[in-house]
């Protein structure tokens, strides 16, 4: 592999790595406002809300 | 008998934006698979079938990944421009959202930007950065204007104020874009690269194609990244507003 294979394979890579940084941090986000709606949604039937 | 006649074309407008929100929902996740599905057909042909540049050889490949990263990154703060402007227009409140929102996914492909440019200057030019350079200062201060657009919004206190202050900071980021377009071709000199000259693209028509592949990817990559942030944040407000409510 020559030095301008390598530097080109290392854009690509790098691009797909922030990508995947992105989404992994927005599935966590996503992952905790789920759980903090089915939180909303258990205190919403509880009896103190009734 | 007048009300009725003048509130139907209301209803028919109200339920024709129903219908297009509800087939943008549906839409999206075949939107994404297409994107990452152009996006990898456009890297195995940038990478495997395109000729080699007859200057700059294998390196020049990058450039089917930086200028249409570059142009996502424009067409994003131009979009966060709109919103912006439709904001003002308007007074719409939910156009704030989605302006932060193009901002942020314009800022992350920004960055992809300048990272992509810094690999790709030190195969061609032995250097990761030049000051010396129009095109590289000006995408930066560009990059580092879009960056300011968060502190100043995180300074504000949430409102009309805030949502009043970004946007006219939206529209005028808006204005730097052209700016920088216009640079290159103006400076007397430079070392960057100029593709897209007024008698139209100078390459082959097989790279004018995984080039075009390759922006059509990343502007879907591009919005379906904002469509699912944007969801997130509404849903992240509405759930403030009936904590702060409760």
């Amino acid at each position: 592999m020559t030095t301008s294979e390598k530097y080109v394979t290392a854009a690509y890579l790098v691009f797909l790595g922030i990508v995947l940084v992105y989404v992994v941090i927005y599935s966590t986000k996503i992952a905790r406002l789920e759980r903090e709606l089915a939180e909303l949604g258990k205190a919403e039937g509880s009896p103190e809300h009734e | 008998m007048d009300d009725i006649s003048q509130a139907l074309p209301l209803v028919t407008r109200q339920r024709h934006r129903l219908d297009a929100r509800r087939l943008r929902i549906a839409a999206a996740p075949l939107v994404a698979a297409c994107s990452c599905a152009t996006l990898l057909v456009a890297a195995a042909l940038a990478l495997l079938w395109v000729p080699s540049d007859a200057d700059q050889g294998f390196s020049q490949r990058i450039f089917y990944l930086h200028v249409p990263i570059a142009l996502t990154s424009y067409a994003c703060f131009g979009a966060a421009a709109w919103k912006a402007f439709r904001l003002l227009a308007t007074g719409d409140e939910r156009r704030d959202l989605e302006s932060y929102t193009a901002v942020h996914i314009g800022v992350i492909f920004g960055l992809l930007t300048l990272v992509t440019g810094s690999i790709w200057a030190r195969i061609s030019w032995g250097i990761w950065w030049s000051w010396s350079e129009d095109q590289l200062v000006l995408f930066l201060v560009i990059f580092l204007f879009y960056c300011a657009y968060f502190m100043l919004r995180f300074a504000v206190e949430p409102g009309t104020r805030r949502s009043r202050l970004s946007a006219v900071y939206a529209l005028f980021g808006a204005v730097l874009v052209p700016v920088s377009f216009l640079a290159i071709r103006l400076a007397p000199r430079y070392i960057h690269p100029v593709v897209f000259t007024m008698s139209g693209p100078q390459m082959a028509r097989s790279m004018l194609l995984v080039f075009c592949l390759s922006l059509a990817g990343l502007l879907g990559l591009a919005g379906s990244l904002y469509r699912t942030e944007l969801g997130g944040r509404r849903i992240d407000r509405r759930l403030r507003e009936l904590r702060s409510g409760s």
